[in-house]
């Protein structure tokens, strides 16, 4: 007899969907997949979707440095309560994950969390885009994601040599893209309703023109290349014809930028300044169409906290981001069927981040990493209940189907019944 | 209405409604002691973030027309350059008990910040690239006056509109009258977008002077040339300036605007700046009237002008 089982639910994963109970054992291992199982323990599941934990490629936990706006304790209670079991922690803290020493820092750290941090490495020194950083010295701890997000590596050069050296250590290169001569000043979107407020914009092209930059490195280094949040419709269009023509490449796209525009701007609320911007309906049209046909691999978040007092700045002075982690089932099971939903929520970017072995499916034998989805259920976003230490949510209000019921990371329900129980 | 925070707050009745009144204060003007006891014991404090000597002495003097108590927050010798947030400061000033706030910030928006702070009044006096609806405001009783309304007429906005609220208030409160606006600028000077702008646009100064009824010249930033706006100042006088010779192509009747304070030479000949079709002075003069109206129209709600 098990330990624990999860009874009455739909069983949804890269196999399938098959309706079934699901057991686990002492050790936090699936122990089997099917009808009538009995355990110690039973967690009714009756009326909902028994999926794999959900996997984000693109979290901010601001800790180091920043933990007045998060911890990766509080983070990764926010990641639990949104259905994730393992989350890919930026390298953009303070100091910047650039070295051995701030991985191990971050690892124990994420030892004691609500679900798996896996800390994503910096590509250069400091992310300051001149010197690389060591990362085969970070790659031998575990780290299989680097990136200088928050700004993208401007040198075309060091950008190639990154890839090259990258190439042999079975690592992927993630790139924030963004031209910074071409964006310099700019705080929103450029275009119709920059201009109409007379905030300085940033055009989609600088964005497309290190989406294309990088398209061309892939192309001459045979590394792969992970496109984080594109958000413009070109860009989209570049990365689908990117992987017609065969090249390693694979993308991500955030919530928000399926679901607000440029428009919200209009009241000047820095919670709606984010980067990339949020752009114009044809851009998250195209976005939407490109998780739908494979184009983009994965949501991810791009959860990132800011204090009360960060974002009540001057819209201009604000600093940019928005809180992901709790809302991004819920608007993706907005756009999506379920199935699909939960193919951009778990499986695939478990792929990308190289995290499938112990996320991502359902099986006999693997890490019972799971979430308990209510497909049905309202709710309402209140900031003040967020499990995040922030509050800037672009979706106060704004009602939403789909909820979490349960988190499972290796068997310990981490979540129940919508509450956390750590 | 509780705020003026943008000329879209107004539409087509309010300017209307706002510029017969402004009617009023020019008769007060007029009098022997110019001052009315409308808003007696109103308090009315000026909170610039920018440098600006012209809009913040004609709120001032608005206030003080209108009996209103007036304070004056100065940002550079002030709390913020302690580091003191925005939302502090305002905060701050409202527990002093104040009725209304006008903002002046470097940054758009910023006064709709504030009036979702504060349970007091908002002008906005300028944000950004944004707006500055008073100063629109003045630029039509200035141009009611002189040319006795806004039908079939022709306004050509001239220089710097991208980064000019001016331009954006003043579009808006032009076209809600019912002239009609051409923005003469080269590409780099104009909004990225002008979807949703009721405009013409035109490269070509010497063939829009002869048609318009208004060329409204805005002020040119030295910086534009360091930003790669522009190769130099000389080429944006020989091609876009209001030089004398070009000045000669405006209809007899045409007016002359600038919202202030002229780069002599650059924008605008001096000699141009002087001539009698040049109203400048007029719309400086104008300002007050149209501040005490707005002053009056926020905050004296059953009190009446002519006690």
């Amino acid at each position: 007899m098990s330990e624990l089982v999860l009874k009455g639910g739909r069983v949804v994963d890269a196999s399938g969907t098959r309706e079934a109970d699901v057991a686990i054992d002492a050790e936090g291992r699936i122990a089997a997949i099917g009808p009538n199982l009995d355990g110690d323990r039973v967690v009714d599941c009756g009326g909902c979707v028994v999926a794999p934990g959900l996997v984000d490629i693109h979290t901010h936990l601001r800790e180091p440095g920043r933990e007045e706006a998060e911890t990766i304790e509080t983070g990764s209670r926010a990641a639990a309560l949104g259905g994730y079991t393992a989350v890919v922690a930026m390298p953009n803290t303070e100091p910047a994950i650039d070295s051995a020493g701030i991985v191990r820092e971050v690892l124990d750290l994420g030892a004691k969390a609500l679900c798996d941090v896996r800390p994503a490495g910096a590509i250069t020194v400091g992310r300051e885009g001149e010197r690389l950083a060591p990362l085969a010295e970070m790659a031998a701890l575990g780290v299989r994601l680097f990136t200088d997000d928050g700004t993208g590596v401007q040198d075309s050069r060091l950008m190639r040599r990154a890839l090259e050296y990258a190439s042999s250590l079975g690592v992927v290169l993630a790139q924030h893209c963004e031209d910074a001569g071409l964006a310099a000043g700019g705080h929103m979107h450029e275009g119709e309703w920059s201009s109409r407020l007379g905030i300085p914009g940033v055009p989609a092209e600088a964005e497309e023109l290190m989406v294309q930059r990088d398209i061309a490195l892939c192309r001459l280094t045979g590394a792969p290349v992970h496109f984080l949040h594109l958000s413009t419709a070109r860009s989209v269009e570049l990365v689908r014809q990117a992987k017609a023509d065969g090249l390693p490449v694979t993308a991500e796209a955030a919530p928000h930028h399926f679901t607000l525009t440029h428009e919200v701007v209009q009241g000047y609320d820095p919670v709606f300044k984010v980067n990339p911007p949020l752009r114009t309906l044809v851009d998250v049209e195209a976005v939407a169409i490109g998780l739908a046909d494979g184009t983009i691999d994965a949501v991810a978040t791009d959860h990132a906290p800011h204090s009360q007092e960060a974002k009540e700045q001057p819209f201009d002075e604000a600093p940019p981001g928005m809180l992901g982690l709790e809302t991004a089932l819920a608007l993706t099971l907005e756009r999506f069927p379920v199935e699909r939903a939960l193919a951009l929520l778990s499986w695939q970017p478990a792929r990308v981040a190289q995290l499938a072995g112990e996320h991502g499916a359902v099986a006999e034998g693997r890490p019972a990493n799971l979430c308990v989805i209510d497909p049905t259920a309202t709710w309402s976003v209140d900031p003040e209940k967020l499990a995040s230490k922030s509050r800037n949510t672009p979706y106060a209000g704004r009602t939403m189907t789909g909820r979490v019921r349960h988190t499972f990371l290796r068997g310990e329900p981490v979540v129940l019944d919508g509450e956390a129980q750590r | 209405m509780r705020h003026l925070l943008s000329i879209s707050d107004l539409g087509r009745e309010g300017i209307e409604e706002l510029l017969d009144l402004t009617d009023s204060f020019v008769e007060v003007a007029e009098r022997r002691i110019p001052k009315v006891p409308a808003l007696r014991g109103k308090n009315v404090v000026s909170l610039f973030y920018e440098d600006s000597t012209r809009t913040r002495l004609s709120f001032e003097t608005a206030a003080k027309r209108l009996s209103a108590d007036t304070m004056n927050f100065s940002v550079s010798t002030s709390s913020v350059k302690k580091g003191e947030s925005l939302k502090d400061t305002v905060e701050t000033i409202e527990a002093m008990g104040i009725d209304c706030i006008v903002v002046r910030h470097g940054s758009a928006g910023v006064p709709w910040q504030i009036a979702s702070w504060v349970d007091a009044s908002v002008i906005n006096a300028g944000d950004g690239w944004h707006e500055h609806p008073t100063q629109a405001l003045l630029d039509c009783y200035t141009i009611r006056q002189e040319l006795g309304g806004f039908t079939d007429k022709r306004i050509a906005i001239v220089g710097d509109v991208k980064h000019s609220r001016v331009a954006r208030s003043d579009v808006l409160a032009f076209t809600a009258l019912g002239a009609s606006v051409t923005l003469v600028a080269p590409p780099t000077l104009l909004p990225p977008s002008l979807e949703g702008w009721p405009v013409d646009v035109s490269h070509d100064i010497d063939e829009v002077l002869p048609k318009v009824d208004v060329v409204y010249l805005l002020r040119m930033q030295k910086e534009r040339q360091t930003e790669a706006l522009l190769p130099s100042l000389r080429e944006y006088t020989a091609t876009y300036g209001l030089t004398r010779d070009r000045a000669r192509l405006l209809q007899e009747h045409a007016l002359v605007m600038h919202p202030g304070p002229m780069n002599r030479g650059v924008e605008i000949a001096a000699e141009v700046a002087d001539l009698p079709r040049s109203v400048i002075t007029r719309q400086v003069a104008n300002g007050v009237a149209v501040r005490s109206a707005v002053l009056f129209l926020l905050l004296g709600s059953g009190s009446d002008l002519h006690v």
